[in-house]
């Protein structure tokens, strides 16, 4: 084939890629639009997903492990009782190291009793041998690159174009694939709807301009909640990105969580 | 008061050690007995294939008495092969969305059409290009509903002239060369379903549709050296002894290469010692001890090597009667071990938490969906339909037309 440049080409070329420019905001509106028809995303009438980008963050050095947040998404969300959680806190005990053991740090003991739903016993370890204790949020870690999406064998679960990973309730068959192809444990099914569910952002009310349940709880402002597409002034998504030094768990996995973390330590994972 | 009973239910019953992500503590684990079951089977129709195609395909003239039966096994198998995956769906009533609306980048969103395909395009048309003379015969013969049958089998099709049924030999040729990676398609892809899942260090690994598709083979030619012993008992007809120690000669090299990649792995698994081996080997030491080290190394691998590798170096030294139990148990221990693999991998990758910080523990139910009970009756049911489909298609009073050493090999 020539590569000369001929006028014809040219003008071929000029017009395919004014075509894929027109095309493809139409075609994302289009795929969003047929999102909200055929999916039960519990979205507000009205809503354009492709208009907003949600998130949430974590700072795990405001977090007092009070599980509010834990208690409030159960609740907000009917999610059945029993070893079942859309967000549940964890408490990371790191011990200071036996005298002469050259060692940097002593053991480190996780524990989440219910969810820390109704806030935690006192530690196993008395006080003095502790090095640090911290609380860690958990949640959905909002993958740009999610492995459950991947794995789920009729597309029930989706990307939605805000940033939401969301599950359709009426089209999941419950094969639990996404059970397993979750690395921080995020997703489970639900005993009662035998169906895969998971934190959506509570996007019942995101879509109706209100925040998370979590968030609207949470009294030290620990999860900081935003839209990147429509920034407002002083936005708590923004000051957060600003003022910290931010990490994801399990980078390692390439699943790429849009959910950051602030304040925590290389054990959690 | 609900948080109460919650905390109550926690207490009561401890089946976590460490700390595990608070939706992995359930009762028993979300894949269970029956995701056991469904690559085991697989396994076993893909490896009965292989056995059936070495005669097929590969002209191993010794094999011929337990060509029909391995094609018979591998059916019988890969109708049940489903029914553990489908029986495990919370909403089983949208399977078919599996096929409707594919979602193409999951590894089990292709599982129906591989499957569609394994048994409506390769299996069920090479048996019937394979019995169709037969069935012509034998609708002329048998009288009744089994006369009907076999004249419904037929399709129709009643030309037996000799074009007709050379034709009908060389389709045959085919889908066996089709089945072969067909065969390895199906379980390979069975592999990559466990394979592909990154989030848990048990089962993310490359290798795994390889050690898949070899234990496969080699609990497809165990089972068919037990159909094939038991069979004869029943029948009370002598065994081929030549054809039995060639079955075994397979069933040996299979194990040895199956053996050599599973030893592969876990001396990688060993040495490069990545993040989350040292709840690996407190799986192996502690959780999986039994069927692990004792099922799957000890009587499902190396005593069977051992058994195996001894009658391949001095196989006219023993007596038939000591080499057919002996080849009898392993082909046995090799069913079991195989299970035990199954069992391993499945059960054992989700016994410890994706945090990688704890375990949990699981006593199977006798009742129930995921029950004891439920597993042997899905166990059972394929050895039901090939009772019955040996009755039809391989009855002793109806005369068998086509030998495979007068047409169907020499039709190469």
């Amino acid at each position: 084939m020539s590569n000369k440049v001929t006028r014809r080409n040219l003008l071929a070329k000029i017009a395919a890629t004014l075509a894929g420019i027109m095309a493809a905001p139409v075609a994302r509106t289009a795929k969003a639009a047929v999102q909200k028809v055929l999916v039960s995303t519990g979205a507000a009438k009205g809503y354009d997903p492709t208009k907003h980008k949600w998130v949430m963050a974590i700072d795990a050095n405001r977090c007092i492990g009070c599980g509010l947040c834990a208690e409030a998404c159960k609740k907000e969300n009917h999610v059945p009782e029993g070893p079942y959680y859309r967000t549940w806190i964890e408490r990371y005990i790191i011990t200071k190291p036996k005298p002469g053991s050259g060692a940097a740090r002593g053991e480190t003991i996780v524990d989440c009793p219910n969810g820390g739903m109704n806030g935690f016993p006192e530690p196993s370890v008395p006080k003095d041998q502790i090095q640090h204790s911290f609380f860690v949020p958990k949640l959905c870690n909002l993958c740009e690159h999610s492995a459950c999406v991947q794995v789920c064998p009729v597309g029930a679960t989706f990307d939605a174009p805000d940033g939401a990973v969301l599950i359709d309730p009426k089209y999941c068959i419950g094969c639990g694939f996404c059970i397993q192809a979750c690395p921080y444990g995020c997703r489970f099914l639900n005993p009662v709807t035998k169906t895969a569910e998971k934190c959506t952002l509570c996007y019942h009310r995101v879509t109706r301009g209100l925040k998370p349940a979590c968030v609207e709880v949470c009294p030290t402002q620990a999860r900081v909640f935003g839209d990147l597409k429509n920034p407002v002034p002083d936005d708590p998504i923004q000051l957060f990105y600003q003022n910290n030094k931010v990490q994801a768990l399990k980078p390692h996995l390439g699943t790429d969580p849009r959910l950051f973390y602030a304040g925590i330590d290389k054990e959690v994972r | 008061m609900s948080g109460e009973i919650t905390n109550y239910v926690f207490e009561a019953i401890p089946h976590f050690e460490g700390y595990v992500y608070p939706n992995e503590a359930t009762q028993q684990p979300l894949w269970s007995v029956l995701i056991v079951l469904y690559p085991y089977i697989t396994g076993l129709v893909a490896g009965a294939f292989i056995m059936a195609s070495l005669v097929r395909v590969f002209n191993v003239r010794a094999l011929e008495p337990v060509y029909r039966l391995s094609l018979l096994t591998a059916f019988a198998f890969l109708l049940c092969a489903p029914l553990p995956l489908l029986f495990h769906l919370g909403h089983p009533e949208r399977c078919f969305e599996v096929m409707m609306t594919p979602h193409l980048t999951s590894p089990m969103a292709i599982f129906g059409f591989v499957y569609a395909w394994y048994l409506m395009a390769v299996l069920l048309l090479e048996l019937w290009f394979d019995y169709r003379r037969d069935f012509v015969n034998w609708s002329n013969q048998t009288p009744g509903l089994k006369g009907i049958l076999y004249r419904l089998f037929t399709v129709g099709v009643t030309d037996v002239s000799e074009p007709a049924v050379k034709l009908d030999h060389k389709l045959g040729h085919i889908l066996s060369i089709i089945g072969i990676p067909s065969a390895f398609l199906l379980h390979g892809y069975v592999g990559f379903i466990f394979g592909s899942v990154k989030a848990n260090p048990w089962w993310g690994n490359v290798l795994m549709p390889i050690i898949f598709i070899m234990s496969a083979m080699v609990s497809g030619i165990a089972l068919c050296v037990f159909n094939y012993m038991a069979l004869s008992w029943i029948r009370r007809k002598a065994i081929d002894m030549k054809c039995l120690d060639v079955m075994c000669m397979f069933l040996f090299y299979a194990l040895v290469v199956d053996a050599a990649i599973e030893a592969l792995d876990w001396i990688h698994r060993v040495y490069s010692a990545e993040e989350g081996f040292q709840v690996l080997q407190y799986m192996a030491r502690e959780k999986l001890f039994y069927t692990l080290n004792l099922g799957q190394a000890t009587m499902g691998t190396v005593v069977p090597l051992l058994l195996l590798g001894t009658l391949q170096l001095v196989r006219n030294r023993v007596p038939d009667l000591v080499r057919r139990r002996m080849y009898f148990g392993s082909a046995m221990l090799i069913l079991c071990g195989v299970l035990a693999m199954r069992w391993n991998v499945v059960i054992g990758g989700q016994l410890f938490s994706k945090s990688l910080r704890g375990v949990m523990s699981y006593k199977m139910e006798f009742a129930g969906l995921e029950g004891w009970f439920m597993g042997a009756v899905l166990l059972a049911l394929p050895f039901i339909i090939l009772t019955v489909m040996i009755k039809l298609f391989l009855s002793e009073k109806l005369p068998t037309s086509v030998s495979l050493e007068t047409q169907g090999v020499a039709a190469k």
